[in-house]
């Protein structure tokens, strides 16, 4: 009797101790959050703000955070200056594929590199570790010869193949795989599932965040790109938002409130995005019911 | 041919006895096959290719203007690079020291707010998320205006905040953190922690794969909640960290952008800002040195290799993937 009433006692006084802590951890956890989305959210407010303002303001100071009287006519200006609409398609038409041909190909890579076993797996791996430190800057000279051999260069085709393949890919994958139990595997091929379905019916809905992930970060990436577009796209019909933006800046004289009314609707889709698929970031119990 | 027979008759034999563990182990080598293929195709032609392309031009004295002109010239480029060309090492020093700065301190960053954007009970998981993440997003032009604004040491909000705490440092004599080769650095690593973002949703898909049964019990074995971080936390996404790692330190070593925008590549202040991918670039582009940009191109690329794998040698004693099982 008396070590139970111990022993509630202590569960009682542990329970207080925790909700307390549990409270000020939760209080801490907001507080630090959002003084330090407050600083993350103000490049944004300074891009509303200018993009408000005739281009004259926007580097006059003090800074006039709400412009007294609003340029809302930057918002349409962008798309009757440049052929914004069309860079627009481009730009969204090359992301899709792009994001969509990195996903099979590196998560196809990312799944043999983890859990086959195949001669010269670790040769290749090897190959693979390797070409991730290769700076971009070592081949983007011969790449360019070799898209102007095919006849490529100023078509979508050419940043297309050179995107589809990346070795951040499959090694962002492959990490997660590696964490997947091979008895889930081992169970399914005893069961006789084939390995193609293994990969489609277990790897893939196993991991979502990662894949959430790869999607993210290519599509942001190919929608910011900047460097591969200029290089390889010339004709006005073809090139992208990011070349687009830079059109403010060089044809125009220097129109920064044009520019970042431009730069803020090209976030759209990307924010629209990111918020679509963060939902896939909730507590995935990967291993559970399966000892690892 | 007999290697054929051989491995046909063993199927066949197989299907006598144990016939699941022999076919499935080569059932599995050719899946392998299957699945590494589509990637390994497109990296050879695209990357591996023109790799070994650009490897011979270390050896030519060569201009893409003019590149009919081209001149073998052997290993010269690699002997003025390692021997004659101080900045190599300068600007090799600065890119190192740099990297020993920003790395650790984005990493950090990044894996604390990951685990708070991961608390179980926070509101707002999205907004947060989204906002930590966002200034990611912001295309390279314009984000790179508005660091040019906010560090302005007359007008700037950094200044400002400064300020606030009855610190001098707007105005002429006050911080001038472009201007400065000491403050440029920390500049510099406040630009970088923008752009965490990447880092951040990395750590949080990581944070997914934790079974919560791990916390649970920790709970109930009375640990607190630093215990818990660094006991199950850490190791569970440690191959996670891992990867952060490996890139961080390949993008340490490439660092260019930022420098590049905000000076020109002209090394300003006092040359501090003369990282390794701005002598490569102003060799490359501006004195159209194309042999020349290709052996220094190289060379950061065997630095990177070994430092990679490196790191790779040291994941066996400290990543921890839970579900290999032959370990």
């Amino acid at each position: 009797m008396e070590r139970l009433l111990t022993l509630s006692f202590l569960s009682t006084s542990i329970t207080l101790r925790s909700l307390f802590k549990f409270k000020m951890g939760k209080l801490l956890t907001y507080a630090a959050l959002i003084i330090l989305a407050f600083f993350m959210l103000l490049p944004f407010l300074w891009m509303v703000s200018a993009s408000l303002k005739l281009d004259k303001d926007v580097f006059r100071f003090p800074i006039e955070w709400i412009p007294s009287k609003p340029e809302w006519s930057n918002y349409t200006t962008i798309w009757t200056r440049i052929p914004f609409m069309t860079f627009f398609g481009n730009s969204l038409k090359l992301t899709v594929i792009i994001t969509l041909l990195q996903l099979c190909t590196s998560s196809f890579a990312a799944y043999a590199f983890a859990k086959l076993k195949f001669p010269g797996r670790d040769w290749l791996f090897l190959a693979y570790v390797g070409s991730i430190a290769i700076p971009w800057q070592v081949y983007m000279v011969p790449q360019f010869i070799l898209m102007r051999q095919f006849d490529l260069v100023d078509s979508h085709l050419s940043l297309i193949l050179l995107q589809a393949f990346s070795a951040f890919g499959v090694f962002l994958l492959r990490q997660f795989f590696v964490s997947i139990p091979d008895d889930i595997l081992d169970a399914a091929r005893i069961d006789g599932m084939s390995e193609y379905g293994i990969f489609f019916r277990i790897m893939l809905p196993l991991s979502k965040p990662a894949l959430a992930t790869l999607t993210i970060f290519t599509s942001v990436a190919v929608w910011n790109d900047f460097m591969g577009p200029l290089i390889y796209l010339n004709s006005q019909n073809l090139k992208t938002i990011q070349l687009g933006l830079r059109m403010f800046i060089q044809q125009y004289g220097a129109d920064y409130a044009l520019i970042m009314a431009a730069a803020l609707v090209s976030l759209i889709p990307v924010i629209a995005l990111f918020l679509l698929l963060q939902r896939f970031f909730v507590e995935g119990i990967a291993s559970t019911g399966v000892k690892g | 041919m007999s290697v054929v027979t051989e491995s046909t008759s063993q199927v066949i034999a197989a299907r006598g006895h144990n016939r699941r563990v022999l076919t499935n182990r080569q059932r599995e080598e050719r899946w392998g096959f299957f699945f590494i293929s589509p990637w390994l195709i497109g990296f050879a032609l695209f990357t591996l290719f023109p790799m070994i392309a650009s490897l011979i031009f270390t050896t030519y004295d060569f201009t893409l203007s003019v590149p009919d002109e081209a001149k073998f010239i052997g290993l010269d480029n690699w002997r003025r690079m390692l021997f004659e060309d101080e900045t190599v090492w300068r600007s090799l020093w600065i890119t190192i020291r740099y990297a020993f700065l920003s790395l650790p301190i984005g990493m950090i960053v990044a894996f604390l707010l990951a685990v708070l954007l991961n608390s179980k009970h926070l509101m707002g998981k999205a907004v947060f998320r989204t906002l930590f993440y966002a200034p990611t997003m912001i295309p390279g032009i314009a984000s790179i205006l508005i660091f040019v604004q906010v560090f302005n040491p007359y007008t700037g909000w950094v200044n400002r905040i400064i300020e606030v705490f009855g610190i001098k440092a707007m105005g002429v004599t006050g911080l001038r953190w472009f201007d400065d080769p000491n403050l440029i650095y920390l500049a510099f690593v406040f630009i970088g922690l923008y752009g965490i973002g990447n880092t951040i949703v990395i750590n949080l898909a990581g944070l997914q794969g934790v079974p919560t049964e791990l916390y649970e019990a920790a709970t109930i074995d009375g640990a607190s909640w630093f215990t818990s971080l660094y006991r199950i936390t850490l190791p569970m996404v440690s191959p996670v960290i891992f990867y952060n790692l490996v890139l961080g330190t390949i993008g340490s070593l490439q660092y260019f952008t930022v420098p590049f925008v905000i000076n020109g590549g002209s090394g300003y202040p006092d040359g501090t800002t003369e990282f390794f991918m701005i002598h490569f670039f102003k060799q490359t582009f501006r004195f159209s040195n194309m042999g020349y940009g290709a052996t220094l191109a190289w060379l950061i690329f065997v630095i990177a290799l070994v430092a990679t794998l490196a790191l790779f040698g040291t994941s066996r004693r400290w990543v921890y993937y839970a579900g290999e099982s032959n370990r």
